[in-house]
């Protein structure tokens, strides 16, 4: 499998971080390094193998379906780049 | 007097403190000395000598009642990765920069609890995700030892190298770290200290910043192996903010040092001989062998064959916990946010933030995450990663069920690198760094690196020691064997 500019310029949209153009060839060209790395991987029989959910085998706990914090809206909103009137502040989400 | 304080172990000195030939205040200032006198180092990224003496004081008025345990008026160094109340904690990450969380990491809180003094946060590669502390936005950690009498800078090791640097030079009795792929015990080997991943769950990762989290564990990084089970029982517990973290009782891991490892089976796995592996770590490991045999262990050869493919499957794994733990840096909530221009909306305010606090290794790691966890790939990438980590964990448990109690294997493929060595090889070679490692973290399993010698240029080495999931007082009852059989005591000549 080998990874083109474009599909490297999709990943990284999807990932939500911006590269410039100039930069893809070199982005390209490492995923392709670290894939081929990992395409080792196809040289294992995983037939009838499944695949491993949780590395101890553990039931997760269970508790009781209620509240147990909150009321913290300052300490929540203390290290926001960018708060006003209790809420988190973005830039405009929907024209 | 001062430097030799500072150069105490966790056991001489609690000892010292309750026998009050030493005050926590006394140990705790000689060590901000040597911290403020090893800027060169670069350890410690963040130095909280307020907090520090404040509990100081207090460990002492506690020792004075005599209700202390062994951790209290110890003073540690903290990884920057441990959220730490009110004190900046931001994973050596620009993206994190100015975050001051409002809460305690479960672990930290432990030691707090516990008596332990906090000298400071310690550097590491940005997000844990690096093998020589390179990618760390404070600048490169530097180790206190040097080949001989040439004066490169070499590198402590990561994703732990403050840690580790801090401990080796004697800045601080201990600190912790945090493994993933080998982030403790590759340090740890080198810079010719003992470092100890406990099984997946002992530690809780509240409050850890995450990585990968079914890989994450916290540990110890110490002088010696006693110090290293001193440490983990106070780092340990049952934590119901983490559901992974285990509800089993936490052993006194420092009763079970007796050396006595008289009957014991310990492993060699054929499979961790590696092409191109230097002579002397091959020789080092000989040498474990011999001193284990001497102590009276049985040693067996296994098999593992699964081997070769636990880096290729971490790096499908780890990246992909990765992208998705890390999909919360979005300039939100905490740490950086990008200036925008006009007309961004909030698409751009994520990708220009996530570009500009991101560091170059970490973006690559999200994006290699977000490519196999994407539609189409998933099964092809992320599925059989996951099937063949079972098949890598099913190696242990079938040596284990042979009667092996503990796998012998060298820490690392060589000794400490220089800075800036590997700048110019792909990223690949870099994560060779923890071929040996990282089948532990993807089993679970508790493992532990000891130094066992110096190399020819004068560098530490360390071994490793596998353990059976949740038997870590055994573990450390035969690294603490092999430590007194190998008698390391070289210590790094000082020129920061």
């Amino acid at each position: 499998m080998s990874i083109d500019e474009g599909t490297a310029a999709r990943v990284a949209k999807l990932a939500r971080i911006k590269v410039e153009d100039a930069e893809l060839p070199a982005l390209a060209k490492e995923f392709n390094t670290i894939l081929g790395f990992i395409e080792q991987l196809n040289e294992v029989d995983v037939e009838g193998v499944e695949p491993m959910t949780s590395v101890t085998p553990m039931r997760l706990k269970r508790r009781e379906d209620v509240v147990t914090d909150g009321s913290q809206q300052d300490k929540v909103l203390s290290n926001a780049p960018d708060a006003r009137e209790g809420f988190f502040a973005v830039p405009k989400v929907v024209e | 007097m001062t430097n030799e304080l500072t150069k105490m172990t966790i056991a001489t000195a609690r000892d010292a403190l309750r026998a009050g030939e030493v005050t926590s205040v006394e140990l705790t200032e000689a060590c901000l000395t040597a911290i403020d006198g090893a800027d060169a180092l670069n350890a410690f990224v963040h130095k909280t000598p307020d907090i520090a003496l404040e509990r100081a004081r207090a460990a002492d008025d506690r020792i004075k009642a005599g209700e202390a345990p062994a951790m209290c008026g110890i003073p540690v160094g903290i990884k920057d990765l441990f959220c730490t109340s009110g004190v900046p904690s931001q994973a050596a990450s620009g993206i994190l920069d100015g975050f001051r969380p409002e809460y305690e990491s479960t672990v930290s809180q432990n030691l707090a609890d516990a008596g332990a003094v906090m000298l400071g946060k310690l550097n590491m590669d940005e997000f844990a995700m690096g093998s020589s502390n390179e990618t760390s936005v404070y600048g490169n950690a530097v180790n206190p030892w040097r080949r001989g009498d040439d004066d490169t800078n070499l590198t402590p090791g990561g994703s732990s190298g403050g840690s580790a640097s801090a401990v080796a030079a004697d800045l601080c009795l201990a600190a912790t770290g945090t493994d993933t792929g080998g982030s403790i015990r590759q340090p740890a080997a080198f810079t010719g200290i003992t470092g100890i991943k406990p099984t997946y769950g002992r530690c809780s990762r509240w409050g850890i910043v995450a990585f990968a989290s079914s890989l994450d564990q916290a540990g110890p990084m110490t002088k010696d192996v006693r110090d290293a089970a001193i440490m983990l029982g106070a780092m340990c517990s049952h934590d119901p903010k983490d559901s992974t973290s285990a509800d089993l009782p936490v052993p006194d891991f420092e009763a079970a040092l007796t050396g006595d490892i008289k009957g014991k089976t310990i492993g060699i796995p054929r499979e961790y001989h590696m092409d191109g592996m230097p002579q002397e770590i091959e020789d080092l490991w000989t040498r474990g062998k011999e001193m284990l045999a001497d102590a009276g262990a049985k040693i067996v050869d296994i098999t593992l064959p699964h081997t070769k493919y636990a880096l290729p499957a971490y790096y499908v794994i780890a990246p992909a916990e990765a992208s998705s733990n890390l999909a919360r840096y979005d300039g939100v909530r905490y740490g950086h946010r990008a200036k925008l221009a006009q007309g961004d909306g909030i698409t751009e305010m994520y990708e220009k933030t996530r570009a500009e606090g991101f560091g170059d290794e970490v973006k690559r790691r999200v994006m290699i995450g977000t490519y196999v966890l994407s539609a189409g790939f998933y099964d092809a990438y992320y599925n059989r990663a996951r099937k063949v980590r079972a098949l890598i964990k099913k190696d242990f448990e079938d040596v284990f069920a042979q009667g092996v109690d503990a796998i012998l294997t060298p820490a690392t493929p060589s000794a400490a690198f220089g800075l800036g060595e590997m700048k110019d090889a792909d990223p690949v070679r870099m994560y060779l760094n923890d071929v040996f490692t990282v089948t532990v973290n993807l089993a679970g399993l508790p493992g532990i690196a000891v130094p066992a010698g110096l190399d020819k240029q004068g560098l530490p080495l360390g071994l490793q020691l596998i353990g059976r999931p949740w038997e870590e007082a055994d573990l450390l009852n035969t690294a603490y064997a092999l430590e007194q059989a190998a008698g390391f005591v070289a210590k790094p000549a000082k020129w920061w």
